[in-house]
């Protein structure tokens, strides 16, 4: 049974407005309630003993003094968790390897990065718990580290699993690896390629790691009573997935664990996966208390996954008069003390937005002595954007070629064959582009060392698994549960706004809520750009379905033939007066006699949402470049990018502006520091900067829509596109300023005046 | 016979074949003729494995129907943050 | 341990609470008096989402000791709107959309009716400079501007 409901073009009351927003006065009231606002009686405080070394082997763990100090209830360590083996498991619907899991959530036979958990403890105050960590001996045996990703790659580098072997190559490695998987694919005949062209260039790219940088810190409340059941709140993107992960790693059965999403204060990709969580419900059943764990913001550096950093190698061959024959790159990917990059994604992301017959593509996914890497919006696209969006703009300018020419005349399109596989569909690439280029943005003036760079980028969008449920209530309104988390505020009012259109009553007549794990089947995480894409396909199903029954309730009340019921405008009425007449019955008087002829009307969905649309943006930046600084200003951005559809416009502007002042970040200012002993130095918000209001103008957003097909209003989902092109349209910018072209992110005040300084020697 | 072509991914575990003719009528059964002839992939398919068939991509849908005329391949699972 | 009794006004309410001698206004605020609008996104006076007024003097609570609020006028996000009747500036930032999770926008609320008291009519360079002490990680800050300077607009009576 396809769970596609295609593209239906009508007119359209709701959908595309701006209402309100439901939980609006609730946030900015301070009544919203957020993982670390919720509070238990005789809740104790839980706090983590983090490794001081970035490798080293732990030889024993002891406890003793801790637990007897008063107020101290509980304390956890590596002996508390069960053993998981080396396999993929599935967790919900996604295969995992728990052997890692486990790991990364408490340490077992070695500690792999400055932060990583080695022993958790439960006391009646902050205080104590502090107390007793410090009371807690580890006797480590410190190793060499290695955190730099192509020095983890040699062979003679500090190995972080002895019984790894990179997957991938045959016939197997003889010796362990830090390469924890090699990937390489392409299609056509990259050689040929290449000796077709007039002109190739070749250039490498270096980046560091950079956080989500969400500013609410992972926070959790476990409640576990005594006959083996537990609740848990949570900050989350995903509460199933965390109940899956839990229960695994707990050895629970999955409907044992009850977990309520709080309001989550940002996420990114970075609470995709558990931390605290199963460490707080072990405390909490160890101890008979309800335990509450709250990160300090530099656990939330030291302890959780950043975005990888990488080494970036991008080829590009092309004919005098701008096609490109031949594309080529190399992704050296850090994943942290675990495997999984997203160098997989970022490889299917690096040419996609160009029709190439000749690509080839290898990808490395290596672990290093750094925090267990996290998804952050688009995961490695940015990165591998950077790279060849870079080449892509040095190329059109050797060439003689328009940045934005230079693109089209290579663009993808509908039916374009990717180098990874399938045709593109109906897609809007060519569409941004040309948008770019007609904004005035791209042709205002520009004075001395200031530049303007444009980048393009490509996510595919997903669906996955989602459920929800919509219930009429007596008064005539309806309650829709949701399954997927809203982060950003927009989807819980963009799912009732497609409710309410569907139905054609007012948009303040959908109650919607995200409920708990224990009301509804399995969701997905909210990553991904899936929710509105796909939770929206899933309310949409569930409010068709609650009007079949509203017409048949109709017709057994009004004693006419089904045939004869239509539903319009939020009400029953005669499809057809020849048929039969009948006294029109809207919503509020159905649901008043609904009781009482045959019990409530209600719908529900639980599909795995196919035919995902693919997004592409294109960015036009303006920067100056302070030469005595190094400081690089942003004047003026545009973002250009086709969602498909926006169902509430003010939030898909949010998630264009958003994204796209993340990505400014990750190109200027910010990255992971570390010294010489592998320890982190900048674990916090003033040596990690992100971008605050002073750094910026204004953000303009041009929403293109190219409907999906796949989709009942066209949707595609617009939250990760805007993070792919900043950092190359900022670097290409910079080169138009200055005529200096940056390798190396972030193009912080050192790195220009550095770039600068070496040119000028350079020409001595 | 659906045509069936594999990522370049995936080559290590299928001695270089990337391309292959099956007669499979949903994904599932592709799956398994796949592990039945490579042994190897299995834990691939299992753990991250999109399918295109006929360009429409599909994820976790091992019942989705493949025709005798169809073309497909099997390409990373994508995620997303 | 002992713990310090204080006395303080809070959004005009007179209160008590005990607090450890280390415990922060915020903390005091948050776990003591269950005010839990104010937020803690960094603990070192970086984020500005625990922001409250002391006295009329914006300040960042985490930087403050919970002892020092004796005898001192408290304003946080939950004195903001009077019951059902919202300030200006929450009512904007709701029709501009100027918050997605929300995490700093109390915070950011403080900060931007502190600038209103002090300066009614701010260009869009001063909104962007009195706020660069408050991080959002949502928005980008677009609509955040947007939202201020048309409450001022709306409040100057303009």
């Amino acid at each position: 049974m396809s769970t596609m409901l295609k593209y239906q073009q009508k007119d359209l009351k709701i959908v595309g407005t701006r209402p309100l927003r439901p939980d609006g006065v609730d946030k900015v009231t301070g009544r919203a309630r957020f993982g670390a606002d919720y509070k238990l009686p005789g809740q104790l405080i839980g706090k983590v003993l983090r490794s001081p070394h970035a490798h080293a082997r732990i030889k024993s763990i002891d406890v003793s003094a801790a637990l007897a100090l008063p107020g101290v209830k509980a304390v956890v360590t590596r002996d508390d968790f069960a053993e998981m083996p080396d396999e993929m498991a599935a967790v919900g619907e996604l295969m995992i390897n728990f052997r890692d899991v486990t790991r990364n959530m408490m340490a077992r036979e070695k500690v792999l990065y400055d932060g990583h958990p080695v022993a958790a403890v439960a006391a009646v105050s902050e205080s104590v718990a502090r107390a007793a960590l410090a009371l807690i001996k580890v006797e480590y045996e410190v190793l060499p580290h290695v955190i730099d990703v192509v020095e983890a790659m040699q062979p003679g580098a500090p190995l972080l699993n002895e019984n790894q072997y990179t997957a991938g190559v045959k016939p197997k490695p003889e010796r362990a690896s830090n390469v924890a998987k090699r990937l390489e694919f392409g299609c056509g005949d990259i050689a040929a390629g290449f000796k077709q062209a007039d002109v190739i260039i070749e250039r490498e790219f270096n980046t560091k790691p950079v956080h989500q940088g969400y500013i609410e810190p992972q926070a959790c409340l476990a409640s576990y009573s005594a006959d083996g059941q537990a609740d848990l709140w949570t900050s989350t993107q995903g509460h199933f997935v965390f109940r899956a992960q839990c229960a695994k790693v707990l050895q629970m059965e999955v409907s044992k664990i009850r977990v309520t999403p709080t309001e989550i204060g940002g996420g990114f990709g970075g609470k995709n996966n558990i931390y605290n969580e199963a460490l707080a419900i072990a405390l909490s059943r160890k101890s008979n208390h309800p335990v509450k764990m709250v990160m300090t913001r530099e656990e939330v550096f030291r302890g959780t996954g950043p975005t990888p950093g990488a080494n970036v190698k991008v080829k590009l061959g092309a004919t005098r008069d701008g096609k490109i024959t031949a594309a080529e790159a190399e992704l050296n990917f850090q994943a942290g003390a675990f495997p999984g990059s997203p160098v997989n994604q970022a490889s299917m992301c690096a040419f996609t937005r160009y029709d190439l017959a000749n690509v080839r593509v290898v990808g490395n996914d290596v672990v290093v002595n750094r925090p267990k890497v996290a998804a952050y919006r688009a995961p490695g696209a940015p990165i591998a954007v950077y790279g060849v969006e870079s080449v892509i703009d040095e190329m059109a300018k050797k060439l003689g070629i328009d940045p934005i020419e230079f693109r089209l005349k290579n663009a993808a399109k509908e039916g374009t064959q990717t180098y990874y596989g399938p045709k593109l569909g109906v897609i809007g690439y060519i569409q941004t582009l040309e948008a770019a280029r007609a904004h005035p943005h791209y042709s205002a003036p520009l004075g001395p060392n200031q530049g303007r760079g444009v980048a393009t980028g490509f996510w595919f969008n997903i669906g996955n698994e989602t459920t929800c449920s919509l219930n009429l209530q007596e008064d005539g309104t309806l309650t829709l549960n949701l399954g997927t988390i809203d982060v950003a505020g927009g989807s819980r009012a963009a799912m009732a706004m497609m409710v309410a259109e569907e139905l054609g009553i007012e948009f303040e007549r959908v109650r919607p809520f995200v409920g708990d794990t224990s009301t509804l089947g399995f969701n997905f995480l909210t990553a991904g750009s899936r929710s509105t894409f796909a939770s929206g396909m899933a309310c949409v199903i569930a409010a068709r379905q609650v009007i079949e029954k509203l017409r048949a309730r109709v017709a057994k009340i009004r004693e006419v033939p089904l045939e004869a019921v239509a539903w319009k405008d939020g009400r029953a009425e005669p499809a057809d007066a020849s048929v039969a007449q009948f006294a029109p019955m809207t919503l509020p008087e159905i649901a008043r006699m609904a009781g009482k002829t045959g019990g409530t009307v209600a719908g529900h969905a639980e599909i795995n949402a196919q035919g995902a649309g693919p997004g592409f943006g294109t960015h036009i930046v303006d920067v100056e470049v302070d030469k005595q600084t190094g400081a690089v200003n942003i004047l003026r951005y545009t973002v250009v990018q086709d969602v498909g559809k926006a169902i509430h416009p003010a939030y898909v502007e949010g998630q264009l502006q958003g994204g796209a002042v993340q990505g400014i970040g990750w190109a200027l200012n910010e990255e992971y520091v570390y010294g010489d002993d592998g320890v982190l130095q900048n674990p916090g918000f003033l040596d990690y900067r992100i971008p605050v209001a002073s750094d910026l103008p204004r953000i303009d957003t041009v929403i293109v829509e190219v409907p999906n097909p796949n989709h009942p209003y066209g949707v595609r989902g617009c939250g990760e596109v805007p993070i792919i092109s900043p950092m190359a349209a900022i670097a290409n910018a910079i080169e138009n300023a200055i005529g200096l072209r940056l390798y190396q992110q972030p193009f912080s005040p050192p790195r220009v005046l550095k770039a600068i300084s070496d040119a000028a020697a350079a020409k001595r | 016979m659906a045509r069936i072509m594999l990522s370049g991914t995936l080559a290590p575990y299928t001695d270089g074949v990337l391309e292959l003719e099956l007669d499979v009528a949903n994904v599932r059964q592709l799956f398994q003729a796949l592990e039945q002839r490579y042994p190897e992939l299995r834990d691939h398919l299992e753990a991250g494995i999109a399918v295109a068939i006929d360009d429409e991509i599909y994820q976790d849908a091992l019942l989705q129907p493949i025709a005798s005329d169809s073309e497909v391949i099997l390409i990373t699972k994508i995620a997303g943050g | 341990m002992t713990r310090n009794h204080v006395s303080t006004t809070v959004n005009g309410d007179q209160v008590e609470f005990l607090c450890e001698t280390q415990q922060t206004l915020l903390e005091a605020l948050r776990d003591e008096l269950q005010l839990t609008g104010t937020k803690e996104g960094c603990g070192t006076g970086d984020c500005g989402a625990c922001s409250v007024m002391v006295d009329g003097r914006l300040v960042c609570s985490c930087l403050m000791l919970a002892v020092e609020a004796e005898g001192k006028a408290i304003e946080t996000i939950e004195g903001m709107a009077k019951g059902e009747k919202l300030h200006p500036l929450q009512k904007k930032f709701i029709e501009h959309a100027a918050l997605q999770c929300g995490i700093c926008t109390p915070g950011i609320l403080i900060a931007a009716r502190s600038l209103l008291t002090r300066n009614p009519d701010p260009t869009e360079s001063e909104v962007r400079f009195w706020l660069a002490g408050n991080l959002c990680r949502c928005t980008g800050y677009h609509k955040i501007i947007d939202a201020v300077l048309d409450a001022a607009r709306e409040m100057r009576g303009a």
